[in-house]
């Protein structure tokens, strides 16, 4: 399961809506606990697939370095990925199983229709080796603060989505 | 030096995500650390001991692949070593 909070998911959202028609991608930090990726943060990263990036997508590994480190300063691990797939499902493709090489990391992907956030689904990258890894559904708990007011008992409400394979 | 583990890794260093340790190269570090932890060998290397291409290492700041001397660059124990995988896909052909 992947928990992120309402704004964290909103914002990774809103970056596939800002770079349409082009993919965006970013690193999810935050801790992994007893089989479940807590974001903590989300990172915004370039894609540095300047030449395709209507449908490809790349993290250049220093700027992955950099994350990691400002990471490892916050106390955070990389616990995930994003990127969104403009006007095509979000679903894992070919490529991006390929590609992935993070084994227990989370790959969030949210199609973008003409600009527009649709769905966002999570899978996480299951297995030991390149020769038995495999893409997962994961469900995504998102988790919204409740104002802090002295009125207002305070608390989370939590929304579980469960691969929503539009 | 110190040897940064990705965290996909770390179940096969024992959780830990800095491995410090002596080596007089870049090569000589990663025997050391496949010594130390064998486990990590196959996710690191080939079966004909070649780093895998999808795996990045960065010493300090450069990519050890661009260094003149690559696996043989020196490293001295102020130098940090960073195992990163690539990170990359696309949504279509």
């Amino acid at each position: 399961m992947l928990h992120i909070e309402y704004v964290h998911y909103e914002a990774l959202r809103a970056h596939g809506e800002e770079t349409y028609p082009h993919e965006c991608c970013g690193v999810l930090l935050g801790r992994s606990l007893a089989g479940v990726n807590h974001v903590r943060e989300i990172v915004r990263a370039g894609n540095t697939r300047t030449d395709s990036a209507h449908n490809r997508y790349n993290i250049a590994p220093q700027e992955l370095i950099k994350i990691q480190r400002q990471a490892r300063t916050a106390g955070l691990d990389i616990v995930g990925f994003y990127h969104s797939h403009p006007d095509h499902p979000a679903q894992w493709s070919t490529t991006d199983f390929a590609e992935a090489h993070w084994i227990g990391c989370s790959y969030v992907i949210t199609s973008t229709d003409h600009g527009r956030a649709i769905t966002t689904n999570s899978f996480l990258l299951a297995g030991t080796t390149e020769e038995d890894k495999r893409f997962e559904d994961e469900s995504i708990e998102i988790e919204i603060a409740q104002p802090q007011a002295s009125e207002i008992q305070p608390g989370v409400t939590e929304i579980t989505i469960h691969g929503d394979p539009a | 030096m110190k040897i940064h583990i990705p965290t996909p890794l770390r179940a096969y260093t024992g959780g830990q995500e800095t491995i410090t340790l002596a080596a007089q190269n870049v090569g000589g570090a990663l025997v050391a650390l496949t010594t130390e932890f064998p486990a990590l060998r196959q996710h690191l290397l080939t079966p004909e001991g070649k780093t895998r291409s999808f795996v990045n290492l960065y010493l300090n700041d450069d990519d050890v692949r661009y260094l003149p001397e690559k696996d043989d660059s020196p490293v001295s124990d102020s130098d940090e070593l960073t195992i990163i995988p690539s990170i990359a896909g696309g949504c279509c052909l």
